[in-house]
């Protein structure tokens, strides 16, 4: 994709903003917010990372959907676990950090699985080394093979989805 | 938009500040930098995501309601990401872990 039409996609996604966060069409308001995209679009290049065109593809999106729907069915189990661990008179934790390898291939990809992994049960992205994830976790299990074999199944169960979306 | 407060952001919105709250008890309790995170990344996050969802849903499709659905979506987007950066710097950092924790293999791995 060149310059011209990523700059062009800057600007029609900080025009949408705009128009959604001001949420009115009075042209005064149009005009300076079209004006200030333009100024984005120009100062600021490289809103999107390589390969923009992914985001015009359906069925990306599709998965998209579903990535996010699984996340947010995670992101509430994560919230009973933290709630059952809080308020427990003994305070059950047993914390320590695992790494992990993932097949993912894009930065973004690994970007979006890191964030995933933070926010689903007892499970926090430290950092990231070329394939290597970090993962605090909050309860790492007896074994430590069998904690990373866990972990291994929870970004698993993200890679399946994002590596349809991103990869 | 009425005054009156329908059941359903009711519920949305006094179960968001539930687990806000729950995230707040976990900053107090748990023990280092890294087990707070945790807290306050999971809980803190729905909740302030649940809040905002509420508003959505009490004040519809207008000026409020979009701001607070784009709000819930940054949030839902940046939370894990700041506590990422707060995480690593701390360790970077050397601030130490839990004197119960099992294994750290970042530290034996980057020697940091």
């Amino acid at each position: 994709m060149d310059t011209l039409k990523r700059r062009l996609l800057d600007f029609v996604i900080y025009f949408a903003l705009w128009l959604l966060l001001t949420w009115s069409l009075d042209w005064q308001g149009v005009v300076v917010g079209a004006i200030l995209a333009v100024l984005f679009a120009l100062a600021l290049s490289g809103l999107l990372p390589k390969g923009a065109e992914r985001l015009f593809s359906p069925v990306r999106w599709f998965w998209a959907i579903m990535h996010l729907l699984s996340l947010l069915f995670w992101i509430i189990v994560a919230n009973f676990d933290v709630l059952y661990r809080v308020l427990h008179p003994n305070l059950p934790i047993r914390p320590g950090i695992v790494k992990i390898k993932t097949t993912l291939k894009s930065d973004e990809a690994k970007a979006f699985l890191a964030n995933s992994i933070t926010l689903t049960p007892g499970t926090l992205t430290i950092d990231i080394i070329d394939d290597w994830l970090y993962i605090h976790w909050i309860n790492v299990h007896e074994s430590l093979e069998d904690a990373e074999a866990i972990t291994r199944d929870i970004a698993g169960r993200f890679e399946v989805t994002l590596r349809r979306v991103f990869d | 938009m009425s005054s009156q407060i329908g059941l359903v952001p009711i519920i949305l919105i006094s179960t968001g500040v539930a687990f806000d709250l729950v995230g707040a008890l976990g900053l107090i309790r748990l023990p280092d930098v890294y087990n707070r995170l945790q807290a306050a990344t999971k809980c803190v996050t729905l909740g302030t995501f649940l809040v905002l969802i509420g508003v959505l849903v009490h004040s519809g499709w207008n000026a409020m309601g979009i701001k607070a659905l784009l709000a819930a979506i940054f949030v839902l987007w940046t939370s894990p990401t700041g506590s990422h950066a707060l995480a690593r710097g701390a360790h970077i950092a050397g601030v130490r872990l839990w004197e119960g924790t099992v294994v750290d293999k970042y530290k034996e791995d980057t020697g940091r």
